[in-house]
């Protein structure tokens, strides 16, 4: 006869109120470790979208993401003929905002040359820019649809294709256009004055200029090695994909990541403390049952089967709800929720350990009782 | 009473002192108490209010320490100075059945489960506890009762229940504490007449607690306690 489910079952609606409310705080917890995973898989969707071997990019600089960078047009030309790469593109990477239905609509905006590496991944609808000028490929997240057009600086594109989950690591929907459209729009964007400069062609800039290089490397060959031939420009730097990885989560995602790491580790004390505290209260309603099991010779083991398997029960259920309930409507939140089995497995994990370690002050106060405090009146 | 002579009282206390705390604060709750309680026997511990009643019982159950003294429960010594067993609620499965003036039946379980259970912890597995259970509830006529939980049940079903979870491991000891005070006397009639039949056929040993004037004459014999002293006996026992 197992007593902890025939409690259960007896007050059944106060123990699902109790797992109920338990859930939400732990699909709190689990959405908190999915935003971060979003965030991080958010900020390198864009790195690896190109399927790149090495970045090169202005030197001292880290960029193109983590810090901006500005290389003359004619880097891909001279990258292209180092030994090894097999593949080279120029790209250039700037955050507009565009007039959309009325709306601001925020955008990040990749400008490759069709053909070499550097564009969409995987279009979903649609087809790859075909044209020259004024066509893009817009992420869904944008809203955009297949047919729209949009203003962007002087010129309206039209949006021929589509990917899907695209985004920078500010959370900004992606839209691709052409090299050439890119740095004229980087042109009419720029602050007047550097404008000026640049067409008198007495300033630092010149309207060739593009972000970064991304250099495909021949199966035979070593990025590593690569990197460091380009690195012999005094104006270069490069970085591997793994490096530029790095570069990308350490910069970019590692204060949120501390800032959503913390926020979680609060959120487990909390819950763990409130655990306690429903476990205790558990125990506090069942004195005098717990009392009667002691008098008429009930064992510890007994009795301490009860809080335990309560406790488990509970954290079981609420997390299982909690999961539940984060899977079920994890696709509207604004930005990515990645749910990852194993982290799933590590909360259910810390879940029943706090349940068990809990329900130790439980068990502490039901060895204390008198079995005499079930005689009395 | 046609009941056989024992060869030994299934209750025996001797000389147990009880006191709670000490000083100014000390309260006597047992000065120097001895009783027998024979196989068989139905007796009744008399007091007005703070007397020391439940304190003897608590005591006789194992449940509270006596400050000093010697107790011997069914021929075997469980405290002389100190507990001489240290599984007491081993013991009290094994040889005590309670039966509370509040019937005390564990609110989760139906009235077969809360019998049933104290077997279930005596080791039987749960069909034959669950039998034996209704048997029992059929012996003390509230059978039509086994599926009810007990916030459903009447007082003198639920006492019934409780008389029936006391009795389940066959106890030869039962200790009663006021038993029938929340029962009509017609209910407490019958509760005495159920008491008096298991202490017949089982050769059972019952000690209850009461202040019920309208059942004396059903005991065989009555304790007076007075400030934790026993006055002079009556009636046919020790
Ligand atoms: N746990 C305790 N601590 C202190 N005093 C107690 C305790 N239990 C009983 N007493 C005291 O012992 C005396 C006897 O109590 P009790 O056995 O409950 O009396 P009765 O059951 O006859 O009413 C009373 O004075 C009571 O206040
Ligand atoms: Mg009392």
């Amino acid at each position: 006869m197992n007593l902890a489910f025939r409690d259960i079952r007896h007050s059944l609606g106060r123990f699902l109120l109790t797992c109920f409310g338990l859930s939400l705080l732990l699909g709190v917890v689990l959405s908190m470790i999915g935003i971060y995973r979003g965030l991080v898989e958010d900020a390198l969707t864009l790195v690896r979208a190109p399927a790149a071997d090495v970045w090169v990019v202005e030197s001292g600089t880290r960029g193109p993401f983590a810090e901006s960078s500005r290389i003359p047009g004619d880097t891909r030309e001279a990258i292209a003929r180092l030994q090894g790469v097999s593949a080279a593109g120029s790209v250039t990477y700037q955050s507009i905002e565009a007039p959309y239905v009325g709306q601001k609509l925020r955008l990040y905006v990749v400008g490759y040359e069709p053909g070499r590496p550097g564009g969409p991944d995987r279009i979903v609808a649609g087809r790859p820019i075909g044209r020259a000028h004024y066509e893009m490929v817009a992420d869904k997240r944008s809203g955009l649809a297949l047919g729209d057009r949009l203003a962007l600086g002087r010129n309206s594109f039209t949006v021929v294709g589509l990917t899907d989950g695209q985004v920078s690591s500010g959370g900004d929907p992606v839209i691709y256009i052409t090299l050439l459209d890119s740095q004229e729009l980087q042109f009419e964007l720029a602050p007047p004055a550097a404008r000026r400069e640049v067409a008198r062609g007495t300033g630092p800039g010149n309207t060739d200029t593009i972000n970064a290089v991304i250099a495909r490397v021949s199966p035979n060959a070593a990025p590593e090695s690569v990197a460091e031939a380009a690195r012999r420009w005094k104006h270069l730097a490069a970085t591997t994909q793994a490096g530029q990885e790095t570069i990308l989560t350490r910069s970019v995602v590692e204060r949120a990541r501390k800032q959503i790491g913390l926020f979680t580790g609060l959120l487990l004390i909390v819950s763990a403390v409130i655990i306690a505290l429903i476990l205790y209260t558990m125990t506090m309603d069942k004195l005098r049952e717990i009392a009667t099991l002691k008098l008429i010779g009930a064992p510890d083991r007994t009795i301490i089967g009860l809080i335990v398997q309560q406790a488990l029960a509970m954290g079981v259920i609420g997390f299982g709800f909690g999961a539940l309930l984060i899977a079920t409507i994890k696709d509207y939140f604004p930005r990515r929720v990645v749910l990852l089995p194993e982290d799933g497995l590590a909360l259910a994990a810390a879940v029943i350990l706090v349940c068990v370690v809990a329900s130790g002050l439980g068990v502490r106060l039901a060895l204390k009782i008198d079995p005499a405090t079930a005689l009395g009146g | 009473m046609t009941n056989p002579v024992p060869e030994y009282p299934l209750v025996e206390v001797r000389h147990v002192s009880k006191h709670f705390g000490e000083g100014e604060t000390r309260v006597d709750a047992l000065r120097d108490v001895s009783l027998e309680v024979h196989p068989g026997h139905v007796v009744a511990l008399l007091g007005p209010s703070g007397s020391g009643k439940t304190t003897l019982l608590n005591v006789i159950g194992c449940i509270l320490e006596p400050s000093t003294g010697w107790l011997s429960l069914d021929g075997e010594v469980v405290y002389d100075g100190r507990w001489l067993r240290s599984d007491l609620r081993k013991l009290r499965l094994e040889k005590v059945g309670f039966i509370f003036q509040f019937h005390n039946l564990l609110p989760f379980l139906n009235s077969t489960d809360n019998v049933a259970v104290v077997l279930s912890l005596a080791g039987f597995d749960t069909a034959e506890s669950k039998r034996r259970a209704v048997e029992l509830l059929d012996y003390l006529e509230v059978g039509h009762r086994k599926d009810a939980m007990p916030a459903k049940l009447s007082g003198g079903e639920a006492q019934r229940v409780a008389i029936a979870r006391a009795l389940a491991n066959r106890p030869r000891i039962i200790l009663a504490d006021e038993p029938t005070a929340a029962l009509d006397s017609q209910r407490a009639g019958i509760v005495m007449d159920l008491l008096r039949k298991v202490a017949t056929e089982q050769q059972a040993a019952i000690l209850a607690v009461t202040h019920d004037e309208k059942i004396f004459d059903r005991f065989d014999h009555i304790f007076h306690l007075r400030d934790g002293r026993l006055d002079g006996n009556e009636g046919s026992g020790a």
